[in-house]
């Protein structure tokens, strides 16, 4: 039943200082699942590039690890999107820029077009490092969505394979789900018997989730269920940040649109704010 | 859980309370309503119409319980304009209007509309209303009535209106000018006088009192006519077959025109701030820490507007001082706002033409009085403690405000502000990104306690979203506010969340807030750091005679004496005795680690606004080593015999006859208390000075005066309050 294998990981790559943070992160990554990892650079192919890429993949070869160099020119957002699928790539890795001086990380506009378009799930790496930094705590989507299931799913795999500590299943309520405004200690009360009502619910329907994971997969974590009543896609973000998690696990948009980018919502928040390492599950 | 009907008992049970409260509170709101009329250059009965109507509709429809309704004295600006330019046909309509867009904005839910001006804004708008009034009766005060153009011009005269005072010549116009400064000085003096007798009626009534006195001295006694000038008398006030008669058609002939629309904007903002400002404070001052709805509250005083505005009347807005008044006359529900407005029906059923004997100089006064509490130079250092950038915002305001007008000195301010905030981060673009971001997140914790993180900025312009969140928790859970996220935060936030931190201490919960270490050095922050530094003030090093002298008692006693001020005052919260009352600190400790009795100087205010008194005076606190049934213990007097009348109830003690009729005894439970004063506490207390003795759960507080106490008076208490807890530990 698991449908999640990352059997092809790719990570688009350019000659930038983090280039080999970059390689390290996604070869690692790929060791880590049993993967195939695919090097898509958009540029003409030549020695000296070649050779850039093998010094950095070298220590890794040793592992084991099985590869490939893709050179091709064009549109940088198309030839990745292009590679992605002509390679059956479902795992692509994209790094993230940090503002200097700020601890804020932000995609560029190539890395987010790919982002919004891409067919296999993505990973936002905000800081890749060459040394590797433990992940210990994961934080995931339990929206109420087809899609939650199998997010959960990935995530705990992920974790499982990368062996987290904790992982924490976050439920956004929407404000809006508590029909009652508060406006004195009567509808305060009110709107906390609903809130607590909304809570049990959500935690019921996420217990249901978790019951179909694999045990292998939840038998080393700790696992924690927190319903958060927040704007969706943004609050999820923030607790991230607020608990420090190392990786935040979500589900694919459904599809975007022109408003969509206008009036920023679900996953956009995090593409503008990125809280940390971000996996989208395609 | 409390059904339906104990909670009409009670409502029937605290009726005679809220009747008495209403008396007191109608007391102040006529004179305040002529005045207030008066100052808007509106016939002064339109004031009292105000306050009628605004007391029956809102305490029928509101949602606040202990606030009062009527004529408001940051309107007296805006009707001002609005009568001058549209005069009182069209302005009446100009308040219907007003009162319509205010229901609509209680439909809207956006009827927290304050929250959205930085509060040295406010602050200085409501100074540049204050310094309106203040302004322009001052003359009128002075019995030298002058027309000027505008706020600015009016304060520059003051100066001349006093040399021309005192080289009047017009015998009548020296009595309207000293009836004026009397006046006054009733309103000054009045709350440094603590009487209870005295204070059981209202300064402004106390001046309509002496000046109707005064006039039938001169017409009944002295058989002269009234040597004030008729023209610094009342003018004629109708009757109410006059009233009803001649309710005025408000013109809505102007409803196209610009003047209109502005005056209309005018009167809705700066009666939605008042209110809530109002309301805001009012809640803070309520014994039974109730949440008003202010949405319900809105709507309802739009309603009321509406109709005044049919019938004659201002804007109805919500009013802290008679508010607070009827909080301290221990109005307990909306009723008390009722019975004001019927009593305020009776006054002008009954009195009206007595109303005419009062001097117009000796109204103004107490509008005098009103603008300087709103202008007070207490208001700028308070604000210039907080940080010199806040004072920019302050007079940039006042003075906009001051020379173009109310609606422009907002503007003004909020700009300010902006533009301040924008130089202390040196980001603009920080504001400009997140502004519509939803940057407050709140969670339940797994152990019930609520983490509330923000991220970004936090100021004036994005404050509901912090206060949202901070509204949907119940005041009694445990909360944690992290700004560590944030980049920026301001003192309109500050203010709110440390309001917000007294109203959780209240009902039993609690806000941390952390993450604000960071942000101070790192952005140099200015708000944050400096409102924790009022608090220590250091005074050991020149001591008062009084201060050396406590030293030596503290010697004879062995106790330590600290004279540094305390914030420490939990212990004191569970005392009836201050549950309407705001303690600010105690100072001037005497205590020893093991000795349960603990001897201090305290500060506590009662009331706000023109009503607030601030007392000074000396307790004692005696911690005991078990808890007693919560009672108090005063000597009966005339005023305790009128409360048992208002439904107060005095415990009597059987088999002491004396002790029952020289002293007035309270509490809930009466079996406990009756068991704990027998025989030989009863004779101890019979045999002693008086004191007002207290206890609660934590203790018991004896205190004689409400006033600091000589070395002597300190004496007694320490030497009464441990023999009586000796008595109290034998029990």
């Amino acid at each position: 039943m698991n449908t999640i294998a990352f059997k092809t990981i790719g990570i688009g790559v350019t000659f930038s200082p983090n280039l080999e943070a970059n390689i390290n992160e996604a070869a690692r990554f790929a060791l880590c699942f049993g993967s195939k990892l695919v090097l898509i650079h958009v540029g003409k192919a030549s020695e000296q590039k070649s050779k850039a890429f093998q010094k950095f993949l070298s220590p890794f070869k040793t592992k084991n690890l099985e590869y490939e160099v893709l050179f091709k020119s064009g549109n940088p957002v198309d030839v990745i999107l292009s590679s992605t699928v002509e390679k059956k790539v479902d795992l692509l890795i994209i790094g993230a820029l940090k503002k200097e001086n700020f601890l804020k990380y932000y995609l560029g506009s190539i890395a987010r077009k790919i982002t919004r378009q891409a067919k296999c799930s993505v990973l936002l790496l905000i800081n890749p490092s060459i040394e590797r930094v433990p992940c210990k705590h994961i934080v995931v989507n339990g929206l109420k969505d087809p899609k939650t299931k199998e997010t959960v799913t990935a995530a705990f795999l992920v974790g499982h394979k990368l062996g987290v500590d904790k992982v924490t299943v976050v439920e956004e309520i929407d404000q809006e789900e508590v029909s009652v405004n508060v406006d004195d200690d009567k509808s305060l009360r009110k709107s906390t018997i609903i809130k607590e009502r909304l809570r049990l619910r959500e935690e019921a329907r996420v217990k249901t989730i978790l019951s179909t994971i694999p045990a292998n997969y939840t038998k080393d974590t700790a696992i924690k269920s927190q319903p958060i009543f927040g704007k969706r896609g943004y609050s999820i973000g923030h607790y991230a940040q607020v608990v420090r998690a190392d990786l935040l696990v979500m589900n694919a948009p459904t599809k975007m649109t022109f408003w969509d980018r206008l009036f920023p919502h679900d996953i956009e928040h995090i593409l503008t704010e990125l809280p940390t390492d971000v996996l989208i599950i395609q | 859980m409390r059904t339906k009907e104990t909670s009409f008992r009670g409502f029937i049970k605290a009726l005679p309370q809220n009747m008495f409260s209403g008396l007191v509170v109608s007391l102040i709101a006529l004179p305040l309503g002529l005045g207030l009329a008066m100052a808007s250059e509106a016939p002064p009965i339109a004031g009292v119409i105000t306050a009628i109507i605004g007391g029956i509709v809102v305490s029928i429809l509101g949602g606040s319980y202990v606030t009062i309704s009527g004529p408001g004295n940051g309107l007296v600006g805006v009707v001002l304009v609005a009568i001058t330019t549209l005069g009182l046909s069209a302005t009446y309509a100009a308040i219907i209007c007003s009162g319509i867009i205010l229901i609509i904005l209680g439909f809207l839910r956006l009827g927290k509309l304050a929250d959205y001006f930085p509060s040295s804004a406010i602050q200085g708008m409501l100074a540049a209303i204050g310094l309106i009034i203040l302004g322009k009766q001052f003359h009128i005060m002075m019995g030298n009535k002058i027309v000027r153009a505008n706020g600015i011009e009016y304060l520059i005269e003051i100066p001349n209106t006093i040399f021309t005072v005192m080289n009047f010549q017009d015998k009548s116009l020296i009595y309207a000018a000293l009836a004026g400064v009397l006046s006054l000085g009733i309103m000054v003096f009045y709350s440094k006088i603590r009487n209870k007798y005295l204070q059981l009626i209202p300064a402004p009534m106390w001046i309509v009192i002496i000046s109707v006195g005064f006039s039938y001295y001169y017409e009944l006694i002295l058989k002269m006519p009234n040597p004030i000038s008729g023209n610094y008398m009342i003018p004629a006030i109708p009757n109410i077959q006059e009233i009803l008669t001649d309710i005025p058609t408000p013109n809505f002939e102007m409803v196209g025109t610009l003047p209109f629309w502005s005056s209309v904007i005018a009167l809705t903002l700066i009666a939605s701030i008042e209110s809530l400002l109002s309301i805001k404070a009012v809640d803070k001052l309520d014994v039974q820490k109730r949440r008003s709805n202010v949405n319900k509250d809105i709507k309802a005083l739009g309603l009321a507007t509406v109709f005044s505005g049919f019938l004659g009347g201002l804007n109805v807005v919500t009013v802290i001082a008679r508010s607070s008044v009827n909080v301290n006359n221990g109005g307990s529900n909306r009723s008390s706002n009722l019975f004001h407005a019927l009593f305020l029906v009776v006054f002008i059923l009954l009195f009206s033409t007595e109303l005419t004997r009062i001097p117009l100089t000796a109204l103004m006064a107490i509008l005098v009085y009103t603008g300087y509490k709103l202008a007070s130079p207490d208001v700028v250092r308070r604000i210039f403690t907080i940080g010199k950038e806040q004072l920019i915002i302050f007079f940039a305001t006042l003075f906009v405000t001051l020379k173009v007008g109310l609606i422009s000195g907002i503007v003004a301010g909020l700009i300010a502000t902006f533009i301040i905030h924008i130089v202390v981060t040196k980001s603009l673009s920080l504001f400009i990104k997140n502004i519509l971001k939803p940057n407050v997140l709140m969670f339940k914790e797994e152990d019930g306690s609520y983490f509330v993180s923000v991220k970004h900025f936090c100021s004036f312009l994005n404050f509901n979203m912090l206060k949202s969140k901070l509204e949907a928790i119940p005041e009694q859970s445990d909360v944690i506010v992290d700004f560590s996220l944030c980049g920026f935060v301001d003192h309109s936030v500050m203010e709110n969340v440390h309001d917000y931190q007294e109203l959780f201490h209240k009902k039993g919960g609690n806000i941390g807030v952390i993450g604000l270490e960071i942000l101070g050095t790192k952005s140099e922050h200015p708000f944050a750091l400096r409102r924790l530094l009022p608090l220590q003030n250091i005074i050991s090093d020149n001591k008062t005679k009084r201060q050396k002298n406590l030293e030596l008692i503290a010697d004879d006693f062995e106790l330590t004496y600290k004279p540094l001020k305390s914030r420490k005052v939990e212990f004191l919260e569970n005392f009836i005795y201050f549950k309407t009352k705001k303690i600010e600190h105690i100072f001037n400790q005497l205590s020893a680690k093991k000795d349960p009795c603990r001897l201090f100087d305290i500060t506590f205010s009662e009331g706000e606004f023109i009503a607030k008194e601030v007392v000074r005076s000396t307790m004692l606190f005696i911690k005991t080593s078990k808890t007693l049934p919560a009672f108090t213990l005063d000597r009966e007097g005339l005023l305790e015999r009128l409360y048992v009348l208002a439904g107060y109830k005095d415990i009597d003690i059987k088999n002491h006859a004396d002790f029952s009729k020289r002293f007035y005894l309270r509490g809930e439970n009466e079996n406990a208390i009756r068991s704990l004063f027998n025989d030989e506490l009863v004779r101890f207390f019979e045999s002693n000075a008086y004191y007002h003795i207290e206890s609660s759960k934590s203790g018991v507080l004896i205190f004689s005066k409400e006033r600091v106490a000589s070395i002597k008076e300190i004496k007694a208490l320490l030497d009464f309050g441990i023999r009586l807890n000796k008595i109290l530990s034998q029990h």
